[in-house]
């Protein structure tokens, strides 16, 4: 354990004291916005999150059980811009102290057990590579296979380039278990705080029993530049932010962070798991998906397998509990 | 720090983590090229050559008939299938008209009513990949275009019929994905597939859209990687210099390939189906998993929490999460950002 004084706290230096609103361009004293949960006290501007920030927020007090923390990012396509892929992932670990850019864990928001899954835009612009994918999927899993709400916030540029396809079809792996929430009755409540884009909204962000977001959170398709970029078309006013979505049908509720907490509270007391789904027994009779996938790994052969994780998670993680697989035959 | 055998094998071994070779560049270009060729076959050109009696549907019954995607039932060998692909044209006009193979949101929606149709009468699905990608346009963030792809995603990964996967050209993203969830993948030889356009991704991680080229190798996107990656499951040889050369001999060559993948799903129930479908979905991916450190996090509280706990001090001994994760900066990871 490190040594430390223990009444001092750690404290960023005199060039970090002040922080620039891009709103209002009013300079904020640091510790006044870690107090005001980041909104500029002048004009209300929300500045990004940290996870941990965010987690403390959001969660009772010391509630908040991470899982999954050993997922680590590999590089499966030797990727290399003008700097390597792995070089890109220690800085970013480096810098904001994560393993990648997402965090998964179960917490109580007022009493109320959830399944949280939140991103760090720090970190790579909370891109979604595989281990993102895999953590959101878990996560989403998680809830079913305790039972409880699972709610997401994302802040993400999308889809992480440097993956390749890999990251693409990380769309599918987040998205393909709102179906089993689905038959399962459990609710899954998305919460878009800035930035939310690309990728990450064109999956299961965008696919909330709820959809929450943050005030003038920039939330949309294609970059704001890409859209008039590539079309040349003038944008609308207010283009691609929370309240845009609002007015045209795509998120339920606009919410400032001082009332975040409080609105996820509501929404859990007012949203409960259905009793007519599975109970836990039937859930254990079913046959689980994990079996299947290592059936599928065999198939493929060892390179592609070591390649995918599955040896790795069968290794570290075989007992881990897996959610139901359920025919369905109500449709 | 991690070694090279613990990135994926056979794409590890050709590049040691350096940037693309002029030689990789120029052969993964030479193949976006091929997928782009102005005379490659379109999904229309390859579906009236594979099937009988394709009986095109319009609309999404909400909004608007997207001609950028195309689709209805149709017969193949005989048998009823759902015949589904992107668009584009072959020349300015048809390309005009087509949006170039762009599809909107309301695209996606006539996709979403077909597979739906599909799955009630249990009829296979048989989708065509050509895409650059979903529309970026401010009349497609308007209508949706993040939540249509969404959904059609999580739509199809629970289709209780067969879906087989044919990506013949360019499948760019997002846009592609919408239609490209299934228990069979097939590429043709020439086909591409990347989570954004190789100019896009060398705009934002090149600073320059002349880097394409690089980009392309970098990204692994052509069919033969696809395999390695375990994205595509086989790949369909295309007629000569490329499917340009002879649309028929593509056709049939594609043909034969679906006809046997059909087959080889309808073997399984459709409960099994949904289950091997879920763990193919839910396995795609690269990573390393330690051991979890649980521990880590509960030591770290210092004394002054720890005493504040005991004494139940307002404020002190609450564990903050923002200061078990504390990193060394706070700028921004936009330049890095996604896609």
């Amino acid at each position: 354990m490190p040594i430390k004084f223990p009444f001092s706290r750690r404290r960023s230096g005199p060039s970090d004291a002040w922080t620039k609103c891009p709103s209002c361009e009013q300079q904020v004293f640091n510790r006044q916005l870690e107090r005001s949960q980041r909104v500029c006290p002048t004009c209300g501007h929300h500045f990004r999150m940290s996870v941990g920030e965010r987690i403390d927020l959001l969660l009772d007090r010391d509630s908040f059980e991470e899982r999954d923390a050993g997922l680590e990012s590999v590089d499966p396509l030797g990727f290399h811009d003008d700097r390597a892929y792995v070089d890109r992932l220690e800085a970013a670990r480096v810098k904001t102290g994560l393993v990648e850019a997402a965090v998964w864990g179960y917490g109580r928001i007022d009493g109320h057990r959830v399944a949280i899954g939140l991103f760090d835009f720090r970190f790579m612009g909370g891109s979604m590579g595989s281990v993102v994918g895999e953590k959101v999927a878990r996560c989403l899993e998680g809830a079913l296979v305790e039972r409880v709400p699972a709610i997401v916030v994302s802040a993400s540029g999308g889809a992480r380039m440097q993956e390749g396809t890999l990251s693409l079809l990380q769309l599918a792996k987040t998205t393909a278990p709102l179906e089993r929430l689905d038959i399962a009755g459990v609710p899954f409540i998305s919460v878009l705080t800035d930035p939310t884009t690309g990728g990450v909204l064109a999956s299961f962000a965008s696919l909330g029993d709820v959809i929450v977001a943050e005030p003038r959170a920039l939330i949309g398709f294609a970059g704001a530049r890409v859209a008039s970029g590539t079309v040349g078309e003038e944008l609308p006013e207010g283009f691609q932010t929370a309240e845009f979505l609002r007015d045209h049908g795509f998120v339920d509720l606009v919410v400032s962070r001082g009332e975040l907490r409080a609105t996820l509270a509501r929404l859990l007391r007012v949203l409960p798991v259905s009793r007519a789904g599975m109970t836990a027994d039937e859930a254990d009779r079913t046959r689980g998906p994990i079996g299947v996938i290592s059936g599928l790994a065999e198939r493929l052969g060892g390179a592609v397998s070591e390649g995918i994780g599955i040896d790795d998670r069968e290794a570290t993680n075989g007992d881990r509990p897996v959610p139901p697989a359920r025919v369905r035959t109500d449709r | 720090m991690m070694t090279l055998d613990e990135t994926l094998g056979s794409v590890a071994e050709r590049v040691a983590m350096a940037p693309p070779t002029d030689a990789e560049a120029a052969a993964a270009w030479s193949r976006v090229q091929l997928a782009r060729h102005p005379q490659r076959p379109r999904t229309l050109d390859l579906v009236t050559r594979m099937f009988s009696e394709f009986t095109e549907l319009a609309g999404d019954r909400l909004f608007r008939d997207d001609p950028a995607l195309v689709g209805g039932p149709a017969l193949l060998d005989g048998r009823p299938v759902m015949v589904i692909g992107h668009q584009k044209g072959n020349d300015t006009d048809s390309n005009i008209a087509r949006n170039f193979g762009s599809a909107h949101p309301e695209g996606f929606r006539k996709a979403q009513r077909l597979m739906r149709l599909a799955d009630k009468l249990g009829m296979p699905i048989v989708t065509f990949l050509d895409t650059a990608g979903a529309y970026p346009g401010p009349a497609a963030e308007e209508r949706g275009q993040a939540e249509a792809i969404a959904s059609s995603i999580k739509l199809m990964t629970g289709l209780r019929v067969p879906i087989v996967v044919c990506i013949i050209g360019e499948g760019g993203s997002g846009g592609a994905l919408a239609i490209g969830v299934g228990d069979v993948v097939i590429a043709l030889e020439n086909a591409v597939y990347s989570v954004i356009s190789p100019e896009g991704c060398a705009a934002i991680l090149w600073r320059s859209p002349d880097e394409a080229k690089v980009a392309a190798a970098a990204m692994r996107m052509t069919a033969a990687d696809q395999v390695t990656l375990g994205i595509v499951d086989e790949i369909v040889d295309e007629p000569g210099e490329g499917a340009h050369t002879d649309h028929d001999a593509t056709a049939r060559a594609l043909k034969r390939a679906v006809v046997a993948a059909l087959a080889r799903a309808a073997r399984e129930e459709p409960g099994e189906l949904l289950v091997t479908r879920y763990a193919r979905i839910r396995s795609i991916g690269a990573y390393r998993e330690t051991a979890v450190d649980a521990a880590r996090h509960r030591t770290e509280q210092n004394l002054r929490d720890r005493i504040g706990r005991i004494l139940h001090l307002p404020g002190i001994g609450r564990r903050r999460w923002s200061d078990v994760w504390r990193g060394a900066g706070d700028d921004d990871g936009e330049a890095e950002g996604g896609a």
